[in-house]
């Protein structure tokens, strides 16, 4: 298992090596010259000078981007264009609101989403699996900003149930983890679904049913287990889409996290931050895809030999 | 030569027989036919013009008569702005996923076919684009090239390309060992001659499920784009950009949120349960259920 692991994280090297190349060029793609955007609009050409030297952007490119690595590996991103502080601790203030947003969401979307994809499938073609594909197919279909609007309307605004913006409780989380949520709870619906129905109908499904074991056993110990292999992986690829995603709900609750923060700073052209917050996001997706690939491992044996 | 026309099954016949059982892909089908209808003639259905009237008198007016879905808090005719919105996101969906497609396409040919070089570094890109979360990376090639519908559909374009590179990949590498190709070789056929007319052929079908499926992503992901600000810029009537003017006027004007928020809704939808049905029209594996 140790030997599988350390195979994946060897194999990440080059994509993380080519992600961090690519976030470092990023600055030097951008249109203008990357000194005067740090130094702002009104700076004298001897600040501008001044910037440059200061930000190592008169050494050659290997030269920086060997600074790049050696500061990313110390965290040191520089200072935002914009508040003039640490790009490392504008991100620690803002990493916990979304981390916890995440989260949430990401446990109520499976939770939800695989009883639905369950229920569907044991009742296939039935009422309940019409109703909960249904449901499916509209939670894809329909944009996280609206349905956060249509929600934040119905229970804040009209019911006055919950707060609108902000996070001061956790009655803030509800709607914007909802809203985050939808559309993972309905692709994981989905994929449970066909992961179940296929599952359903093989031979040892047909045995555990001969031998007289009731309904539920079959369909929690024998299937459930089995169906849980692809689920697992399905759940790792969402992780990456809730990534995404909170960065369009963080606008509209308002939201004190790194979505928001990405929002601001490409408004801005703060590009350090960018630049930090691009190289986090694609950390994270590639870490939780590589934490998949083990447990994938742990649940079938036979993947690690391959 | 007793055959009579009826039991000929080609590909298309009997895609057609599977395809027309499905009265909601159908219904979908056509909604999406109509949705192209409206937006290649919007400029000549529109009640106003959708940019350049103003009715000053009727500020975020409920839906009446003259108004279908009501008037913004500009005194512009929503109804008229959803219908020329219907050429943008249509646009934006069909061509950003038609250029992904077409590169991903030739992409995923070449690493399923000549595997090798070919494959490890067309998968390694695939790899590195896969790693940032789609929307990440349009808001980064956004930041690179800056806002604006072209820019969006580029973006998203982008991120279309490894999901078809991988699908026409994985198509291609089960196909080249198959008799008919080994045969075709042993005939002497030509590599281009194999992929383009031998396994090309196979991975159509994988490629228009995957199409339409991704033209309902492409178009959340430019809405989302605009609502961030980053895409279409006021005063062009995209739907994203609507919602996102509407914001503040939430309560007193919910309607100039709600219509472009069912216009992208039922647009999506349309285009999911069209890809649904394809898939299921199109693809063997599931003909045992």
């Amino acid at each position: 298992m140790l030997g599988y692991i350390a195979k994946r994280l060897l194999g990440l090297l080059p994509t993380l090596v080519i992600v961090g190349l690519l976030v470092f060029l990023f600055v030097h793609l951008l249109p203008g010259d990357p000194a005067r955007l740090a130094a702002g609009p009104d700076a004298t050409p001897e600040t501008v000078d001044l910037v440059r030297r200061d930000l190592g952007l008169d050494r050659s490119l290997p030269e920086q981007f060997a600074r790049f690595v050696a500061g990313v590996v110390r965290f040191d991103f520089g200072n935002s264009i914009r508040t003039k502080r640490p790009v490392a601790t504008e991100i620690a203030d803002r990493f916990m609101p979304t981390f916890w947003l995440t989260v949430w969401s990401m446990a109520w979307s499976v939770t939800f989403g695989m009883a639905i994809g369950i229920i569907s499938a044991v009742y296939r073609n039935r009422a309940p699996d019409r109703i909960g594909m249904a449901l499916a197919v509209s939670g894809i279909s329909f944009p996280a900003f609206a349905l956060g609007m249509v929600l934040m309307q119905l229970f804040s605004v009209q019911l006055g149930w919950l707060p609108t913006v902000g996070n001061d409780s956790w009655r803030h989380y509800i709607l914007p983890s909802l809203t985050l949520g939808a559309a993972v709870a309905a692709i994981m619906a989905r994929f449970t679904r066909s992961s179940f129905v296929d599952i359903l109908g093989d031979d040892y499904i047909r045995t555990a049913r001969a031998k007289g074991l009731d309904e539920r056993h079959v369909v929690i110990k024998h299937g459930l287990r089995n169906a849980l292999i692809p689920v697992v992986t399905m759940m790792g690829l969402q992780f990456g889409f809730l990534l995404g995603g909170s960065i369009v709900v963080e606008k509209v609750f308002n939201w004190p996290g790194l979505g928001r923060l990405l929002v601001d700073a490409v408004d801005m052209r703060d590009y350090p931050v960018i630049q930090a917050l691009v190289l986090l996001f694609s950390l994270e997706f590639i870490l939780i895809n590589l934490v998949v690939d083990v447990l994938y491992g742990l649940i079938n044996p036979a993947i690690r030999y391959k | 030569m007793t055959a009579t026309t009826e039991s000929v099954r080609t590909p298309s016949a009997e895609f057609w027989r599977k395809f027309k059982h499905q009265k909601v892909a159908l219904i979908a089908g056509v909604f999406v036919a109509l949705l192209v209808l409206v937006a290649v003639f919007a400029p000549w259905i529109v009640p106003y013009d959708a940019e350049n009237f103003f009715d000053y008198d009727k500020l975020n007016a409920r839906p009446s008569r003259e108004h279908w879905f009501g008037v913004d808090a500009l005194g512009r005719d929503i109804f008229s702005r959803i219908l020329m919105g219907a050429r943008i996101s249509l646009a934006a969906g069909f061509v950003s996923v038609a250029i992904g497609a077409f590169i991903g396409t030739i992409l995923g040919l070449l690493a399923g076919y000549f595997e090798g070089w070919w494959d490890r570094v067309i998968m390694r890109i695939c790899d590195v684009l896969f790693a940032f979360p789609g929307i990440l990376l349009a808001i980064g090639v956004v930041a690179i090239l800056g806002g604006g519908m072209i820019n969006v559909i580029f973006a998203v374009a982008i991120f279309s390309i490894p999901t078809f590179a991988r699908l026409v990949r994985g198509t291609a590498l089960s196909l080249k060992h198959l008799t008919f190709v080994e045969a075709a070789r042993s005939l002497g056929a030509t590599d281009a001659t194999l992929v383009w007319r031998h396994i090309f052929p196979g991975t159509v079908s994988a490629v228009i499920v995957y199409f339409s499926l991704r033209i309902g992503t492409s178009i959340i992901t430019a809405a989302s784009l605009s609502f961030l600000g980053m895409g279409a810029q006021p005063p062009t009537p995209e739907w994203g950009a609507m919602l996102d003017a509407a914001r503040s006027e939430m309560l007193t004007a919910p309607h100039a949120a709600i219509f472009p928020a069912l216009a992208i809704f039922l647009t999506v939808l349309a285009f999911n349960l069209l890809g649904d049905g394809l898939r299921d029209a199109l693809d063997p594996r599931l003909e045992r259920r």
